[in-house]
């Protein structure tokens, strides 16, 4: 396999201002040095809470927003040095979905316009086939042909998840982004569109880039997943490893705090103290230091790099396995 | 409850009946749409604008709070019964610090003075876990945490030391590891005031977790009530089954990568099938579920459901 989307070294800083003049008077570190290799044809989960960076990361790695410093290679070419137009000639390649149904379709289209726009902004379909290729992608999609001519109010909330899916693989994308894609849906809604997502992946052969804090979303549909806490990613792993096997003991922490529908499994939590530190300004060292339940003098004097922990494992602590996962008592 | 709708009015919370007892954690489940908050407001008489309880009664440790005038309910809810919201920024006041709204709920249900109020609120402010409670108490809402937003609210709601909590969506707007903490820390209340606690959520895995009991909704109505460990062994309700197999489970993913989910819509409310309201996404349905609108069956097992499944006469006759 090789390399679609390859990320080194990317960080994106945003300037905070102050008072009118609104002088600069400080940074946010929001993605703080990431190494990322997206495989063509692999679902990669990416984790984090809210702050973590995983946002800025996903709107980065498509340009969406400009990275502060650092290489980003999609099929080899960089694309931080590329112009605006040049860089638009690649953007059928790179496709988003976001996480608001509502907000991010334009009330005023009707479906079919919203989903010919890129067809006809791209270029891929001549004028002549764009109404039957807007109706293959409904069909796709799992709508009726009839969508077409209606507007996005006229939709639920996962219907027009579902029109947001039709648009991002409209132009035939080799990448997309899916940040948050089912967060804003309702609990029995949330399954059909996780299951829509896993089978154009497969289907399409597409690489997605699945960004969520639902870690059994994640488990579901990723293949790879990593794990991110103030900007930087501090675990990567196979998705089956990591979840039998978290090294990081941020990932373990995250785990046992994840609530499971299943009453007679009392497990034990790990309570974390205190919540996620400012990206405004993190702690020395390592970023987990201050919360960490096994946290030692050298994590607060020196940052831990993110070094091989095994196949295809990567990890960012001191003391990777050191922290059990809390014993799951009375699992049936 | 109903809100007018042109001529009439439009049914949004339908024959819902439940009960909390004392130091019990009772979760009100449903997705958006289903009634759950609006139930939760009710207990309270707290009514969005134009809307009207048609029917029913709610009671608070034997009194029928419908009887209530204005004032007297005003002495129930702070009182007997407070409530969290889901986003605490909305729900604080902006431009007075945390001490003052803390304070100013202390004094509101209890003679005190100024500076024994601030006591007080730095005693609520330690009771909900918040670090360097003296300091915290002169920040303004937009200085703490998401996680310690919550928890002043909780704080807040508590200065009057209520017997009952409702609680809606109180984790929806935080991280899991803040979750892990405030289902904590509501636990411990519990334990140690004997508080009871009505827990309005759509997140199934938090009651697994936490609840004694549950009531399901969907559509405006009770589609199921059992005791926690009955509901997730042995849901009775097509929509509960369907819900429980939809949610992905940590540690065990679906079987080849597809989650069993339910087709459809959740329905709204000036839509509603004819019927059993479910019956257009419900696997099991029969002929019978789009004409009959099933009433509550009692359970051998403990709770009901609404499903004509469970209508006796019906299965009798099958078995024939």
């Amino acid at each position: 396999m090789s390399a679609l989307l390859e990320a080194r070294g990317l960080r994106k800083e945003f300037p905070v201002q102050r008072g009118v003049l609104r002088r600069t008077t400080g940074r946010v570190r929001a993605v703080a040095g990431v190494d990322i290799a997206l495989e063509a044809g692999e679902c990669f989960g990416l984790v984090g809470e809210s702050g973590s960076g995983k946002t800025t990361l996903g709107r980065c790695l498509l340009r969406l927003i400009e990275p502060t410093a650092g290489e980003l290679r999609f099929r080899g070419e960089e694309l931080l040095g590329l112009k605006p137009r040049e860089l638009r000639r690649r953007r059928r390649w790179l496709q988003m979905i976001f996480q608001d149904p509502y907000g991010s379709l334009n009330p005023r289209m009707s479906v079919g316009r919203i989903l010919s726009e890129p067809l006809e902004v791209h270029g891929t379909v001549p004028r002549a086939q764009r109404s039957r290729r807007v109706a293959e992608l409904l069909t796709l999609v799992g709508l009726p042909a009839e969508a077409a001519d209606r507007y996005p109010h006229e939709f639920s909330g996962g219907q027009r998840q579902r029109i947001g899916v039709a648009r991002a693989v409209a132009p035939e994308p080799a990448l997309i982004v899916a940040d948050e894609p089912v967060s804003a849906l309702d609990v029995s809604v949330r399954a059909q569109i996780v299951n829509l997502l896993a089978d154009l992946q497969q289907r399409l052969g597409l690489t997605l880039l699945f960004i969520a804090h639902d870690l059994a979303v994640v488990e579901q549909i990723a293949d790879r997943v990593g794990v991110m806490y103030l900007g930087r990613i501090v675990e990567l792993a196979p998705v089956a490893e990591l979840f039998a096997r978290p090294l990081h003991p941020y990932t373990v922490s995250l785990l046992s705090a994840v609530p499971v529908p299943e009453p007679a499994r009392t497990r034990q939590r790990i309570l974390l103290p205190g919540e996620p530190p400012s990206p405004l300004d993190p702690p020395s060292g390592c970023a987990f230091h201050p919360r960490c339940p096994i946290a030692r003098p050298r994590c607060a004097e020196e940052e831990p790099p993110l070094a091989a922990a095994g196949p295809g494992r990567l990890v960012a602590c001191h003391y990777p396995g050191e922290l059990e996962a809390p014993p799951a008592a009375g699992t049936f | 409850m109903a809100f007018p709708a042109g001529q009439g009015w439009l049914p949004v919370v339908r024959d819902v009946s439940f009960e909390v007892r004392p130091g019990e954690f009772l979760g009100l489940v449903g997705e958006s749409g289903s009634g759950k908050t609006l139930t939760g407001l009710a207990v309270l008489r707290l009514l969005p604008a134009g809307a009207r309880i048609t029917g029913g009664t709610i009671e608070l440790e034997g009194r029928d709070l419908g009887s209530l005038s204005e004032s007297e309910m005003r002495e129930v809810r702070g009182a007997r019964v407070a409530m969290v919201f889901q986003e605490p920024m909305t729900a604080l006041n902006p431009v007075f610090t945390v001490g003052f709204q803390i304070a100013e709920a202390v004094r509101a249900h209890r003679r005190l003075s100024r500076r024994e109020a601030r006591e007080a609120a730095a005693e609520l402010l330690e009771m909900v876990a918040i670090p360097a409670a003296e300091q915290r108490l002169r920040d303004y809402p937009h200085q703490l945490s998401g996680g310690q937003r919550q928890r002043v609210m909780l704080a807040i709601a508590l200065a009057s030391r209520p017997r009952l909590l409702i609680a809606d969506e109180p984790t929806t707007a935080v991280d899991v590891t803040v979750q892990a903490q405030l289902l904590d820390l509501l636990e411990r209340l519990r334990d140690e005031l004997g508080l009871a606690v009505l827990l309005i959520t759509h997140d199934l895995a938090v009651v697994a977790e936490t609840c004694d009991r549950v009531v399901v909704l969907y559509a405006g109505q009770v589609v199921e009530e059992a005791t926690v460990e009955r509901l997730f062994a042995a849901p009775a309700h097509p929509y509960t089954r369907g819900l429980l197999g939809a949610v992905p489970r940590l540690g065990r993913p679906a079987p080849r990568g597809r989650l069993p989910a339910i087709p459809g819509q959740v329905p709204d409310p000036w839509r509603l099938p004819p019927g059993c309201p479910f019956h257009p996404r419900c696997p099991e349905a029969m002929e019978e579920c789009g004409r009959r609108e099933p009433p509550f069956y009692p359970l051998a097992a403990g709770g009901g459901a609404r499903c004509l499944l469970h209508d006796e006469a019906r299965r009798a006759e099958e078995g024939r």
